[in-house]
């Protein structure tokens, strides 16, 4: 407890700081912001298990690190060709929060989108700035949007005007590095997609280097009328790195976005993905998949809001677990009182490859109208012996049959992604990665594999339920 | 040298005895077949000649082609040359169809020492292998089994036996649950894929698919054994009498144990 008090003063310490140097600190509206959040995080302190939204997440080692807000420290070409999309024309890079325009690449932009800093932004434009930011993020709910808001300072802001359609995917790329001391870094992005609009945006956040950071993001999308966007989150960081990220979507009438995550790095993980349809009409797809091994947490956590009629959501996540990992889904759905005709699914399915990984699924339906439709369910299994023994009768050896499996249970998520250099982009990584969890499993000893297949095949653990209220 | 060698072979699962001392021969060529009732041992035998792993073999001995089939794994008993249609072919939705039997295809060639075949060169074969069971085009992309009716995913099998041309080819209750067109589609597969150096197992509980694909020899399985062998007529003779019939004769005759 009396670290926990010794960080808020430290906390304090960098905020006082940090209000002496921010972009935009002579703005009274920019500076009452990061005020106020600033109070509610000292009022709330971090979160723990027992608040019901952070029952399966332990924060306590971001509480008790002494964090320091980074510097932006050098990143070499060569570190960065690593991680760079070789694809992608218009690419912001950010280091440890900042953007570093030398890494940037905005060459060709199509006529009608506008990408820059958000502290660039906040100096040159500060109106258009203020018209969104801060505005759809409720600060109340949670400490790490409070503190994000607090210490909000460059990020990317990126604006695609009316009827404009970027072919193109928008790649953000987010770098930590290494450093002597824990860093923590609050990358805030605002992405304003005005009516008819359409485009792709990509947020990759992944380190170089190896130590103790914290990186807790915040990303404020918001969607107008008929406009149609996809979002993709990667988390691909070291696993000694923690990462918080919030995307809060706002959708106008008919606006028809997706969101796709994809956790594979990381040691300790939250992913809050919050929609709200506030126009008739609106479509939502949260997908994502999750995929950890060792002693990864990974969290996903979602807070879904019909505050119209006739708006229909999709919650697809997957997730594989292998050794010690701990997956969490959370899905949370919220129809209001006005939102008739809502049409809201939620599916989560598990793989879970050692005795030791741990899933917790939980569905959570508030309905306040009295026509809607909300049906969920969720199933842990492992994979099956009847579908590996058919591919190595076929003369594929055990391991390569392994990794179809595991792949063809992924790709479930990459078939809901709409083809193009996103999905492509994504779907490497994917491969990738799955390779090396496959080729690190430690396959069962001889004597316990008649053991385990008793269980394979069988679902665990299921739980199906449906809501329908005329 | 034949082919497959099965010699007093006992099986169990979980300390229940299922196959209780099988002894049979074959021989390149030759097509056999093993009826019997349900429960008698009939699947537990191709799954066994598979190498699936559920079962424990408690004594006995099966050679083929000379090599110790009961040492090999199942992606080891495949690049020798043993294929398996299943009675239940399994739904892996994800893998594409072609894709799937590329690299099975490519697996046994590598194990075999031979050239990979990349998707230029496998397309024309899995093309024409698709117009011999009279299989949609549009196999070639969907998922393996995946939504497939029974008789499309019995037809995938045959399909997938036609490419991957073993030498001995077990076939499990192929023709369970197909109407007389599906049938025949299945027979004619099986028919164009008989010559003089591959060899046949069909497992089956009904004499109707021997009418199409006219087995060398029929043997009569019940209770974990051989109760009699015989030719092609033996099947015409169990259709008439019943398997009743075979199990009264198997205890009238002397005990062998």
């Amino acid at each position: 407890m009396t670290t926990a008090i010794q960080n808020v003063e430290l906390y304090l310490e960098s905020f006082t700081e940090f209000q002496k140097r921010a972009p935009g600190r002579n703005l009274p509206w920019l500076r009452k912001l990061r005020e106020d959040a600033f109070a509610r995080f000292c009022d709330v302190g971090f979160p723990t298990p027992h608040d019901e939204d952070w029952r399966f997440t332990n924060v306590s080692a971001i509480a008790r690190t002494p964090f320091q807000l980074a510097q932006t420290i050098a990143v070499s070409s060569q570190d960065l060709e690593t991680y760079r999309n070789q694809t992608a024309t218009c690419q912001l890079v950010f280091v440890n929060g900042r953007l570093v325009p030398e890494l940037s690449s905005v060459g060709k932009l199509s006529a009608g989108l506008q990408m820059y800093g958000l502290a660039n932004e906040i100096n040159d434009n500060p109106r258009a700035i203020e018209a969104h930011l801060g505005r759809y993020l409720d600060i109340q709910r949670d400490a790490f949007c409070a503190l994000n808001t607090a210490f909000a300072e460059d990020g990317a802001y990126v604006h695609i005007c009316k009827d404009t359609i970027v072919e193109d995917p928008i790649y953000l790329l987010f770098i930590s590095t290494a450093s002597e001391v824990p860093l923590i870094t609050h990358p805030r992005n605002l992405i304003v997609a005005e009516k008819e609009s359409q485009a792709t945006i990509i947020e990759d956040y992944v380190s170089v280097g190896e130590s103790i950071a914290f990186c807790n993001t915040i990303t404020e999308l918001v969607v107008g009328d008929n406009a149609v966007i996809s979002h993709y989150m990667i988390e691909r960081e070291h696993q000694q790195a923690s990462n918080v990220s919030t995307l809060r979507i706002q959708q106008e009438r008919s606006a028809n976005v997706a969101s796709h995550s994809v956790l594979l790095g990381g040691g300790l993980v939250r992913n809050n993905v919050h929609p709200v349809l506030a126009g008739e009409g609106g479509e939502c797809l949260i997908n994502g998949l999750f995929i950890g091994n060792d002693h990864q947490h990974l969290d996903n956590y979602m807070l879904v809001e019909h505050a119209s009629p006739h708006c229909g959501s999709r919650q697809f996540y997957n997730g594989i677990l292998d050794d010690h990992a701990h997956g969490v889904f959370h899905g949370r759905i919220i129809v209001h009182k006005d939102a008739q005709k809502t049409d809201a699914k939620q599916t989560n399915r598990n793989l879970l490859l050692s005795d030791d990984a741990q899933i917790d699924t939980k569905p959570q339906l508030e309905i306040h109208a009295d026509d809607v439709k909300c049906t969920h369910g969720a199933t842990i299994g492992q994979i099956e012996e009847t579908a590996l023994f058919y591919l190595r009768s076929r003369g594929i050896d055990e391991l390569s049959a392994r990794k179809f499996l595991l792949f063809a249970f992924a790709s479930e998520c990459l078939d809901r992604m709409k083809p193009g250099p996103a999905r492509e982009h994504v779907e490497g990584l994917i491969q990738r990665h799955l390779q090396r969890v496959a080729n690190s499993a430690k396959s069962p000893a001889p004597g316990t594999m008649a053991k385990r297949s008793e269980g394979i095949g069988r679902r665990l653990d299921e739980d199906r339920g449906q809501t329908t209220a005329e | 040298m034949s082919l497959l060698e099965i010699k007093n072979l006992n099986v169990s699962v979980n300390q229940h005895e299922i196959l209780k001392g099988i002894n049979l021969t074959l021989n390149p060529g030759e097509v056999h077949s093993i009826m019997g009732p349900n429960g008698s041992g009939k699947s537990t035998l191709a799954q066994v000649l598979s190498r699936r792993e559920t079962y424990q073999v408690t004594s006995g001995g099966v050679l083929f082609q000379g090599k110790d089939l009961l040492a090999m794994k199942p992606e080891e008993a495949a690049c020798e040359g043993i294929f398996m249609a299943f009675q239940y072919p399994v739904e892996i939705p994800g893998i594409g169809n072609a894709y799937f039997l590329r690299s099975a295809l490519n697996a046994i060639r590598r194990y075999r020492g031979g050239d990979e075949m990349d998707a230029m060169d496998f397309l024309p074969l899995f093309r024409e292998k698709l117009k011999l069971l009279e299989m949609d085009e549009n196999l070639l992309n969907r998922s393996v089994n995946e939504g497939f009716s029974g008789g499309e995913k019995k037809r995938n099998e045959i399909l997938q036996m036609a490419v991957l041309e073993p030498k001995l080819a077990i076939l499990d209750e192929t023709d369970s649950g197909l109407d007389i067109d599906a049938l025949r589609i299945v027979a004619r597969g099986v028919n164009a894929m008989r010559s003089p150096d591959r060899a046949m197992l069909i497992v089956t509980h009904y004499q109707r698919l021997l009418n199409h694909i006219v087995p060398d020899f029929v043997h009569v399985l019940v209770d974990g054994r051989i109760a009699r062998s015989g030719g092609p007529q033996l099947a015409v003779e169990l259709e008439e009498k019943g398997y009743g019939w075979a199990e009264a004769e198997r205890q009238t005759a002397p005990a062998s144990v």
